[in-house]
């Protein structure tokens, strides 16, 4: 059996996740490894969508972190990543929903991010192809949208002196070392699991269920959508915890196609596009956008969130398993929260004050009192 | 004898053409243009390529799979 | 919007025109339809440029008094919706269809290869020109080149020129050897004698192949590779098609087992999958004489006509050894997959060259790293094309089988009432 020290840090998972932190480490001047089994993960899948959220101040200071990093990266990104800071538009159909938009608006101003309210005749203005009786929106400037497969590898390739990948499946961990497929061990002073919804696989303790979402593309129709349009809806009806829900998502893309979803389900581990799930998702853009159905869908497909329990990511030093480290559990959140994952991640790693409240983000708080140390 | 609007210009064709061939019968033969700015004309004249994609009553149609029919609105170069 | 039939065909070509003829006798309920807007498939497309053979008008005439034969005309399957139930759209709406008994007589595509220039207006498939000439497009007094492989090189020369059409060159990729070894076999079947005998062209040459289209806004000549020399030829058109590829899309969506890139069928056409069909070039390629035989015994077992069925078999192995010939005869000499240059694009519909997709380890890498078959097409002429190329595997089809409109792929939500479960909406996008 031959081992011999890989590099300072094993990353499993080529995804933006695994991708931006092995970008980092690198920067830091450690030697990382990536190994990617090349299987269809969130990345590949997603609507790379970068947009800051605020269902909980956990969320909202690592969305609000990691958009402003992908603003500083912005002027370095080639033109395959596709960087587009087009903003989002949140879209309040009633009363309700637009006092949601006001709040939001009032918690995000607060923190200095630039958004606005636009009220009816604005949102008209701003996006003739909605239907023409919503209250009004809120736009957040500063959201913006990316192609993550393309932005993963240009991560990857940015330090080709320090960034070593291979294509192999990890089938082992033990501590700081991982056993590939083919019987190979390789040890490093870390091991970083960023293989998202695989995860479970090589750490079946870890506390992460994946959510299948669909999503399609349009034909190419410049011009007809500027802003990512998001319902707000949710606000309003009854929200299931764990059925299957479809909300309005429709992004521009620069190539001019629509990027529309999105729909969850957490019951279901199959890969196919099912027809209702789908056109219950479309149904909801449609009642935003009539003029939609006229459009010719070219693609559809599905991808699975890698989704905790309280919806935010495991980032830190494994409870349980000594020199292994997580970055994993964004569920839809990973391409706009993974430059705020990788700056946590390196922080504790090097034994740093990280940027943001690591604790709110530690893999302990699904292992109470178990911990090895 | 149907007639149709191509790029607004009016065309009379036979009964059962093609919008894919009175692409050529009306204009320079092309349907679209590419991504990358060339201009493409229908390729496989069957349904196959999206080569042939123009705007027809303004719904985005193949042309080599739609028969032209009176008072027809084609547009290319979508 | 409920509507069902007992037989549902898809495609209206040979085998599904032969299909329905037999399987109507039964009384059942049949829908035929087929994408293009008038029956008759490649062999037997319809149009003002268009003679069709004698055969061919006295099935759409039997075909027009069976009361029990719906025909849909300009229709394409667009996705699964559920249990035998199909997704459907033509150019007014979007509905579905339920079926007890379907067959695929869905037909074969051109294989079209990538090489410099093809993408100048002026250049298509070879099957492309005909089918375009018989919708009415105008080649009187153009030059034209035919290269590729197979018979329908002599075929479209022959529409092409009786349009007026001057053919400069037919350039044929298989070698002299192996298209004198079959053009000898077909004593065996005379019909087939005679029509290469009337197809057969002054200008033919075998071992040639297209090196390059030239010109800068459209067609101005071709390159090509004749024999040892390389020759220049001056033309307005260049049709280009390197034999079939089967269409098994929908049969690979519903479950159907492949064999050999075409749908795998037993005795009775029957594929795979319970109740499900195939006949015709889906199946592999043999011409219209092979897929009328396969699909009359489909359209009859189809209904239970077992006797009547099994009557056809002897007919079905005699074209089936002229199907055999014929795709030993022209098997693709591996050089082509050189006619590609780095700047050569690949995939018309993003726009992507050869350069940006070499090097990938499969399709769907080199999809998600330049676009190669993410465009309207969904990569079935690059996909096609690169599986020639590199050996990749195109993925499983997905809905939309076809490009379609969003309010077509809404109706699936009538699919499943029953099926879906009550919908909230969303907590978060993304």
């Amino acid at each position: 059996m031959s081992e011999g020290r890989a590099a300072d840090v094993i990353v499993i998972g080529a995804g933006i996740v695994g991708a931006y932190c092995a970008h980092a480490l690198a920067r830091r001047g450690l030697d990382v490894q990536v190994l990617d089994a090349g299987l269809p993960g969130a990345t590949a899948a997603g609507m790379g969508h970068l947009l800051v959220l605020d269902d909980n101040p956990a969320e909202l200071a690592l969305s609000e972190y990691s958009l402003q990093r992908w603003r500083d990266l912005a002027p370095e990104l080639p033109e395959g990543c596709a960087y587009r800071s087009n903003g989002t538009l949140w879209l309040a159909e009633n009363p309700e929903e637009l006092a949601v938009a006001e709040a939001k608006h009032a918690v995000l101003s607060a923190r200095g991010l630039a958004c606005e309210m636009l009220g009816a005749q604005a949102l008209r203005e701003t996006e003739p192809e909605l239907r023409d009786d919503l209250l009004g929106a809120l736009k957040v400037t500063g959201d913006g949208i990316i192609y993550a497969p393309n932005t993963a590898r240009w991560l990857l390739e940015s330090d080709p002196a320090r960034i070593r990948r291979q294509r192999a499946e990890v089938v082992e961990i033990d501590g700081n070392r991982v056993r590939l497929a083919d019987g190979t061990w390789l040890a490093a002073q870390a091991v970083l699991l960023a293989n998202g919804v695989q995860a479970g696989t090589l750490c079946p303790e870890l506390p992460i269920v994946p959510k299948k979402g669909h999503l399609l593309i349009t034909d190419r129709y410049p011009g007809k959508v500027r802003h990512t349009l998001v319902e707000l809806g949710y606000v309003t009806s009854a929200h299931n915890a764990t059925g299957p829900s479809a909300a309005c998502n429709i992004q521009p893309r620069p190539t001019g196609q629509l990027f529309i979803g999105a729909s969850r389900q957490f019951d279901s581990v199959d890969p196919a596009v099912e027809g209702w799930m789908l056109a219950k998702m479309l149904g909801r853009a449609l009642h935003y956008m009539p003029g939609l159905g006229d459009l010719n869908a070219i693609r559809s497909w599905t991808g699975f969130r890698a989704a905790s329990p309280d919806g935010l990511p495991l980032v830190g030093e494994h409870p349980q398993r000594a020199g292994v480290w997580l970055a994993v559990g964004h569920e839809g959140l990973g391409v706009t929260t993974a430059p705020g994952t990788a700056d946590l991640l390196v922080a504790q790693l090097l034994g740093e004050t990280s940027p943001l409240a690591p604790q709110d983000y530690s893999p302990q708080r699904f292992f109470g009192d178990t911990a090895h140390a | 004898m149907p007639e149709l609007l191509l790029d607004g210009r009016p065309l009379r064709v036979a009964d059962g053409t093609s919008v894919a061939a009175a692409l050529a019968l009306g204009g320079d033969g092309c349907a679209r243009t590419s991504v990358s700015g060339q201009r493409r004309a229908p390729l496989c004249g069957m349904g196959i390529c999206q080569e042939c994609r123009v705007s027809i009553d303004g719904v985005r149609r193949l042309a080599c799979q739609t028969l032209c029919r009176d008072g027809m609105r084609v547009e290319t170069r979508p | 919007m409920s509507d069902a039939v007992d037989l549902l065909i898809i495609g209206a070509g040979p085998a599904g025109m032969a299909a329905a003829l037999a399987a109507a006798p039964s009384g059942a309920r049949i829908a035929l339809l087929d994408d293009n807007p008038l029956p008759g498939g490649q062999i037997w497309r319809d149009g003002p440029h268009a003679e069709l053979p004698p055969k061919a008008r006295e099935m759409r005439a039997r075909l027009d008094a069976c009361a029990n034969v719906r025909r849909h005309a300009g229709c394409k399957v667009i996705a699964l919706a559920g249990p035998k139930r199909l997704l459907l759209e033509d150019a007014e709406r979007g509905w579905l269809l339920a079926y007890d008994k379907l067959i695929l007589c869905t037909g074969a595509r051109e294989l079209l290869l990538p090489f410099p220039g093809w993408t100048l207006p002026g250049v298509t498939g070879a099957g492309g020109l005909q089918a375009l000439i018989k919708g009415g497009l105008p080649v009187d007094g153009e030059r034209l080149v035919i290269a590729g492989s197979g018979p329908l090189l002599l075929a479209s020369a022959a529409t092409a020129k009786a349009r007026g059409a001057r053919l400069g060159r037919i350039a044929e990729q298989a070698s002299l050897g192996a298209v004198g070894r079959f053009a000898s076999a077909l004593w065996a079947w005379p019909n087939k004698a005679w029509q290469a005998l009337e197809l057969f062209d002054a200008t033919y040459r075998t071992g040639s192949h297209v090196l390059a289209a030239l010109g800068s806004e459209r067609l101005e000549g071709v390159r090509l590779q004749v024999g040892k020399r390389v020759e220049e030829i001056a033309c307005e058109r260049l049709a280009c098609g390197f034999g079939l590829v089967p269409n098994t899309q929908i049969g690979e969506a519903l479950g159907c087992a492949l064999s050999d890139g075409a749908i795998r069928v037993d005795a009775w056409q029957a594929s795979s999958l319970a109740d499900h069909y195939a006949a015709g070039e889906c199946t592999g390629f043999g011409g219209s004489e092979l897929a009328l035989a396969e699909g009359a015994i489909a359209g009859h077992a189809a209904v239970g006509m077992l006797a009547e069925a099994r009557a056809l078999w002897p007919q079905r192995q005699r074209w089936q050894g002229f199907a055999d010939h014929l795709n030993r005869a022209f098997a693709l000499d591996p050089a082509l997959r050189r006619l590609a240059q780095p700047d050569t694009l690949v995939c018309r519909c993003e726009d992507v060259p050869l350069s940006a997709i070499g090097g990938r380890r499969g399709w769907t890498e080199a999809k998600l790293s330049s676009r190669c078959g993410m465009g309207a097409c969904q990569g079935r002429v690059c996909g096609s094309a690169a599986q020639f190329l590199f050996g990749w595997q195109p993925p499983a089809p997905r809905p939309p089988f076809s490009p379609a409109r969003i309010s077509t792929l809404a109706k699936l939500a009538d699919a499943a009432e029953s099926q879906a479960p009550d919908l909230s909406s969303a907590r978060t996008p993304g």
